[in-house]
């Protein structure tokens, strides 16, 4: 993809802004750093964001960091330590986050005017650390409350960088460098958002035995409690009184969570023999096109999460211009206005009464859709991210409040 | 030569303006710990949450330009003093500290007079103060005279029609937006400058704001064709 691909997306003047910032850049060299080259939101990010940056003349490369199968087990129970989950953290684990650290940055050429590096895998990086090049950390995980023993042990390093940068201020914490703020975004043209022809969602549709005559509640997610897809399945039930309607529940196995299994036997219990309510575990391979053509097809797209970080996933039914009925919870609020851009909701009672007034005005439905469509267009997707970034590394040199290029 | 198409004394440079966001690592959970913030972060901070809404919802509904008011109302509940803070007209103030002092004294008279213990925000819900940072960037656009500027003004971002019209008057404290300035002073329109120096910029969402101005000076520029 070339910036110029993402005028007709954004608009001439949004790109033309791009360039006469890049322009600021143009002498910097940027070294890109994480643990992966595929798989995680973070490789995906960067595997959008590079091209982009040196299509705007910036000299932006990624390096990956490799290490053996043991510091990838310490790192995964540090994330989830990170993430305020009970795990077993022990001295010898972090003896071994250290050494393996040690040792990667020896293995690992240190080139850039800039050095951004993302989440704790190659965070001992900075210890390479010259009074020529600026470093920041970027930090991809909700740290809001984690295990405290892993985050003040990671804070000694994080402090070393010149700043860091988070997700949202209910991610971060409390820190003695500067914490910038750079929200998510999706991309237009990857597989899971770019735009699907009829056939291809038909396809999708006939694959999982969807009918397309009857109106489709979905909701996209991993199967976990938090998620509430239990909830969502009453609030199915409390719709299916007025309109026949089928239900959606879409989402993968995440290799990593012990719980899915629990609950998939749960929500198919819940299902028990009615034939509009479809549990689809979607296979790792297909997700992306087959979530996105679920999406398109859907008359009304319901995250009824107790809990969210950003939720990406109503980022892109957004963008797909459909209705949203979503709990008032994370960063919902930040990308839905109630009854502008969609429909907040706290109970299993609100999200019924907000999907049947969805279905039952189409022409409600279509607004706003479309309203949630262009707040998406202007405030979360790729560009905007790309912005961020480029004013993020501009910050290091200028960290006045008003800067004048 | 009419003055729609007269060559300006001199010619207007567009600017745009591109924030970057940092946490200033300051929260509030009630109204006495908000005021006690707002006295201490900097103007950048109150400059802000008096003006994020302007360029985030910039196609959509018109916003209260006020995150301060949105979470004493939506968080808080005291929806009384939340909508005392959303109408405060910031077109009256030239300088963010001016504003700032507004929005004390509000507070501190609601607490002053009320007779209830203090509300909390739930864990999670607290008032998380931000500051933007501004990146100021020439767009290499040069209006000449009003017809240019009206041709320019189409095309340009939002950012740097927000730039001209918020920033410049109260963050740079010009205490006038760049727009007026220059049609009244070196494209010969005062009148057209007084018509966009007392638009209420506040209640338009920013895509009607862009159509307003281009408007303004554009009817103008037909009636002067006609003379």
């Amino acid at each position: 993809m070339h910036i110029s691909d993402y005028e007709k997306i954004v608009g001439k003047d949004i790109i033309h802004e791009l360039k006469l910032i890049s322009n600021k850049l143009k002498k910097k060299k940027i070294q890109c750093i994480n643990s992966t080259k595929v798989g995680g939101g973070v490789a995906e990010i960067l595997s959008r964001l590079i091209p982009l940056l040196n299509d705007l003349g910036i000299d932006a490369t990624w390096d990956v960091i490799t290490a053996d199968p043991d510091y990838y087990n310490v790192t995964k129970a540090f994330h989830n330590a990170l993430h305020g989950r009970k795990v077993e953290i022990t001295q010898s684990m972090f003896d071994k986050f250290v050494s393996t650290g040690e040792d990667i940055a020896k293995r690992t050429d240190i080139y850039g005017d800039i050095v951004f590096v993302h989440d704790p895998q190659p965070i001992m990086l900075v210890e390479k650390k010259s009074n020529s090049s600026k470093w920041i950390w970027r930090c991809h995980v909700d740290v809001s409350s984690p295990y405290m023993e892993v985050w003040e042990f990671l804070r000694r390093f994080i402090e070393k960088y010149n700043c860091s940068v988070f997700s949202s201020p209910k991610f971060a914490r409390e820190l003695e460098i500067p914490q910038f703020l750079v929200a998510p975004s999706i991309d237009p043209f990857s597989e899971k958002n770019r735009e699907l022809t009829p056939e291809e969602i038909d396809s999708v549709l006939k694959k999982y035995g969807i009918e397309k005559e009857k109106p489709i509640i979905t909701q996209v997610s991993r199967f976990d409690y938090l998620k509430d897809p239990l909830g969502v399945i009453d609030a199915y039930r409390l719709v299916k009184k007025y309109i026949d309607c089928q239900l959606i529940l879409a989402g993968n196995r995440a290799a990593d969570d012990p719980e899915t299994d629990i609950v998939l036997q749960d929500v198919m219990e819940k299902k028990g023999d009615d034939p509009d309510i479809h549990i689809l575990l979607v296979e790792p391979e297909r997700n992306d096109f087959d979530v996105n053509a679920i999406q398109r097809a859907s008359d009304v797209v319901v995250q009824k999460s107790i809990k969210e970080g950003f939720a990406i996933t109503i980022t892109e039914a957004l963008w797909k211009a459909r209705p949203v009925v979503a709990s008032a919870v994370g960063g919902i609020p930040l990308q839905i206005s109630h009854r502008y851009s969609g429909i907040l909701c706290h109970t299993v009672g609100g999200a019924a009464l907000g999907i049947r007034e969805v279905l039952n005005n189409p022409e409600y439905a279509k607004r706003i859709g479309r309203n949630g469509k262009e707040h998406i267009r202007r405030n979360f997707l790729s560009t905007r991210h790309l912005r961020d970034y480029m004013l993020l590394f501009l910050s290091l040199d200028n960290p006045e409040d008003i800067v004048y290029l | 030569m009419s003055r729609w198409t007269a060559k300006a004394k001199n010619p207007f440079d567009f600017f745009t303006s591109v924030k970057l966001r940092e946490l200033t690592g300051k929260k509030a959970c009630n109204l006495r710990e908000l005021t006690a913030i707002i006295k201490e972060v900097p103007g950048s901070a109150i400059y802000y949450h008096t003006h994020v809404f302007l360029q985030k919802k910039q196609r959509l509904s018109p916003e209260p330009p006020n995150d301060f008011a949105y979470w004493i109302s939506h968080v808080l509940g005291e929806y009384k003093l939340g909508e005392e803070l959303a109408s405060i007209d910031i077109c009256e103030f030239s300088t963010i500290r001016e504003l700032r002092e507004r929005i004390i004294t509000r507070i501190e008279s609601h607490l002053f007079d009320r007779k209830e213990s203090l509300r909390y925000a739930p864990p999670g819900r607290e008032f998380e103060f931000i500051k933007a940072h501004s990146f100021v960037v020439p767009t290499g656009f040069k209006a000449r005279s009003l017809k240019e500027f009206t041709m320019i003004l189409e095309k340009i971002t939002i950012h740097s029609i927000y730039f001209h019209i918020f920033e410049a008057r109260l963050r740079l404290e010009k205490g006038i937006n760049d727009f007026s300035f220059w049609i009244g002073t070196s494209a010969n329109a005062p009148e057209v400058a007084h018509k966009i120096a007392t638009l209420d910029p506040y209640t338009f969402t920013m895509e009607g704001l862009r159509r307003k101005i281009i408007n303004l000076v554009a009817d103008w520029g037909n009636e002067e064709l006609k003379k």
